[in-house]
């Protein structure tokens, strides 16, 4: 059902969070797969997939901003993106949302099935599992599972054996790291409390965790949680796997 | 029962600020579910799952064929020597069981659980007619002495610590005060026993129906299933219409994932199966049975692009993995059924007018599907749920506008451009501590980060021109 992106070019969809919020988050997966030889190029008319509005319950306005991804990756060969969420949305709901839109179906299930996340583009699509990377010094890291990427798209795994495999990275286990933060988009604004009580359930479980940096995958969930860890006096933050991976990167380039 | 759902943003709020109630919820429900990790893959991961699309895949041929089982139940059954009557609403229920009762002179009723009964608000029906009804399963019956409705569907009192327990006993039975709850279980059989032994009709659920032999299949814990069925004159069985499964071999199939998915036990300790009423030379049953057929708004979704939702089993799985029932309790929910099998089904059984903030009473996380023993897919019917609503207009006009607003920022890369420049110029360079209006609910729990002085676009174009 997926098609393998060996030998092919990689089109970033670096997302709308990390366009506007996290750019260094970008140029982490870039400088992360030029490393491996890969051929990047960045397709200029992208924007959002769309999610937020499908998950309120606007599937027009999803549709439209849908469309405008189908027609930005048009010419894409694999569609590499730093977010399990996004990429769920794409292989998993674009072919509902165009279920009734012969004009749009058949594109939408090609983009579908070429589309990864990152962590699981080099594992499972390319084959590699160690991306020769040293960290300059010893660093400790726990992983949280960002819902969507663990349930929807299976991951996991494929991000802590790419950070076990990383000279001087120690991977620990975060308590619960399968528990959602309370991110869930609107979710955090629409029922704000109960969003809230589970985002101190999870930055409970970050103190309390031995770990010097928590990893996760999407940049959404990292923006709750680190908006939740300022308000403690924990020094701790959490990142996302393309910008600690690049840590350990021969020299940094860009 | 009433519905409060629309209430869930209030209720909710009032419990997250009850510490004593989230810690017996979070303990309770942690346990159910790590037991259930450990039984449902005591032959590993991959017999666990295979047994669970197992399940899912006998629950869904059943409801294939849903009207041909009911039909052939309904033969088994009277064949049998049962009555089978059909119910399509509460009142309807309410109106059979009291009729029962008139023609069988009962005074008094003993119960197993039953949540159509909750649906119908039996208990309050019968006692308006002035018939003792006496909850058997002991959640329940600590319920009905506190008169609080279940906050869990296997787990009735969860959201009770074991202090309020034996005060509640002591208020109302003048109990011997003890903390041991051991010795307050014992207590509590002593004065059911009793009752036992002087209803005249004993009304349950049932888990499922077996409509090749037309069995009533019941699996309790506490063995008060067996004697509210056995000392009673009269049985009556309360049975939602989507609790048919086809043959014996797909209830073999359930009664592994069932008690598993409930409890972590790898079989219940009673499963009873009732064919119909005592006959003669037989030492024990009741004289009579009667078997009522529940639909209740069923039809409707059987119907409606919602039908999955009707191979429930009913193991409250999804309610013990969900960090949102985790941290609300499960009265929060405003009807019957909590968590995320209430938060589909009670839109759907009592209109999503009624119940309009459930669907959004999710962070879509997915525990629920990943835990349900027969596959249904809650999240994605959270989200058909919550399209259902938008289009009925039962939505934030500032979310709705916000949306459109955003939806065509997104359909022009320019405009989605300078819009994070907007942005940048308005949050600068630091985390924002407070958000004005609708978005202060972000800031109320966490930090905002400020947008990036040049977004990704603008630095590649920079760096790598088009």
């Amino acid at each position: 059902m997926h098609d393998s992106p060996k030998g092919k070019r990689a089109s970033l969809f670096v997302t709308c969070m990390v366009d506007m919020l996290y750019p260094e988050t970008g140029w982490a997966v870039v400088d992360v797969l030029e490393h491996l030889g890969i051929t990047v190029d960045f397709p200029p008319k992208q924007t959002c997939c769309g999610q937020p509005a499908f998950n309120a319950g606007d599937r027009t306005s999803a549709k439209q901003v849908a469309i405008q991804f189908l027609k930005a990756f048009k010419d894409a060969e694999a569609i590499v993106t730093p977010s399990g969420s996004c990429a769920a949305m794409v292989r998993h709901e674009y072919p509902i949302l165009f279920a009734d839109d012969p004009q749009w179906f058949d594109e939408a299930k090609r983009l579908a099935a070429i589309t990864w996340e990152f962590t699981e583009y080099l594992v499972g699509g390319l084959g590699i599992s160690d991306l020769q990377l040293r960290l300059p010094k010893r660093r400790s890291f726990a992983f949280h599972d960002a819902c969507h990427g663990l349930r929807m798209l299976g991951l996991g795994a494929a991000a802590r054996t790419l950070l076990k495999n990383m000279d001087n990275a120690v991977v620990e286990e975060l308590e619960e790291s399968d528990v959602c933060c309370g991110f869930g988009g609107v979710f955090s604004v629409k029922m704000a409390d109960v969003s809230g009580a589970m985002l101190k359930r999870k930055i409970n479980g970050i103190q309390e965790c031995s770990a010097e940096t928590i990893v996760t995958g999407d940049v959404s969930c990292m923006t709750h949680m680190n908006g939740g860890l300022a308000r403690t006096p924990s020094p701790k933050r959490v990142r996302h796997i393309a910008d600690v991976l690049a840590d350990g990167l021969p020299d940094k380039p860009s | 029962m009433k519905v409060t759902s629309n209430d869930f943003t209030s209720t909710a709020k009032l419990s997250l600020m009850d510490d004593e109630m989230r810690r017996s919820v979070k303990q309770a429900t942690t346990t159910a579910y790590q037991k259930r990790i450990d039984l449902m893959f005591e032959a590993g991961h991959a017999h666990g799952e295979a047994l669970r699309q197992r399940a899912a895949q006998a629950k869904r041929r059943a409801l294939q064929r849903l009207p041909d089982l009911l039909d052939q139940a309904e033969a088994k059954l009277t064949a049998n020597g049962a009555h089978v009557l059909w119910a399509s609403d509460g009142e309807k229920v309410n109106q059979l069981v009291l009729e029962i009762i008139t023609r069988h002179a009962v005074t008094s009723v003993v119960k197993g659980k039953s949540m159509v009964s909750e649906e119908v608000g039996l208990n309050e029906a019968l006692e308006d007619h002035g018939i003792e009804v006496i909850e058997t399963d002991l959640g329940e019956y600590i319920l009905q002495l506190a008169d609080e409705p279940p906050s869990h569907i296997v787990i009735p009192v969860i959201h009770k610590s074991l202090t309020s327990i034996r005060d509640l006993f002591i208020e109302k039975l003048n109990m011997t005060p003890t903390d041991d709850g051991h010795e307050m279980a014992q207590f509590a059989r002593r004065v059911l026993r009793e009752k036992f032994l002087t209803a005249d009709m004993g009304i349950t659920g049932g888990n499922f129906i077996v409509s090749e032999t037309g069995s009533i299949c019941l699996v309790t814990n506490e063995g008060n299933g067996r004697m509210v069925t056995s000392l009673p004159r009269v049985h009556v069985a309360l049975v939602g219409i989507e609790k048919m499964v086809a043959t014996l071999e797909d209830f073999a199939i359930l009664t592994q994932v069932l008690p598993r998915s409930a409890t972590g036990q790898s079989m219940p300790v009673y499963t009873h199966m009732y064919n119909g009423p005592r006959k003669a030379g037989e030492p024990d049953g009741p004289d009579e049975m009667y078997v009522i057929l529940v639909d209740n708004g069923r039809s409707a979704i059987f119907n409606s692009g919602y039908a999955q939702i009707l191979t429930c089993i009913r193991c409250g799985a999804c309610m013990n993995a969900c960090p949102v029932y985790q941290a609300t309790g499960g009265h929060a929910y405003g009807w019957v059924y909590p968590g995320p099998l209430g938060a589909v089904l009670t839109p759907l059984l009592v209109g999503l007018e009624r119940a309009r903030p459930l669907p959004h009473a999710s962070s879509l996380c997915g525990a629920c599907k990943q835990v349900c023993p027969v596959d249904i897919d809650l999240p994605q019917m959270l989200l058909d749920l919550r399209h259902d609503l938008y289009h009925r207009r039962a939505v934030d006009p500032i979310l709705k506008w916000g949306l459109k607003l955003w939806a065509f920022g997104n359909r022009f890369p320019a405009l989605f451009e300078f819009g994070g420049r907007i942005a940048r110029l308005l949050t600068g360079d630091r985390s924002l501590k407070r958000l004005p209006g609708f978005l202060s609910r972000w800031t109320n729990y966490r930090d905002f980060p400020p947008f990036a002085r040049e977004s990704f676009r603008r630095q590649w174009r920079e760096r790598r021109g088009d």
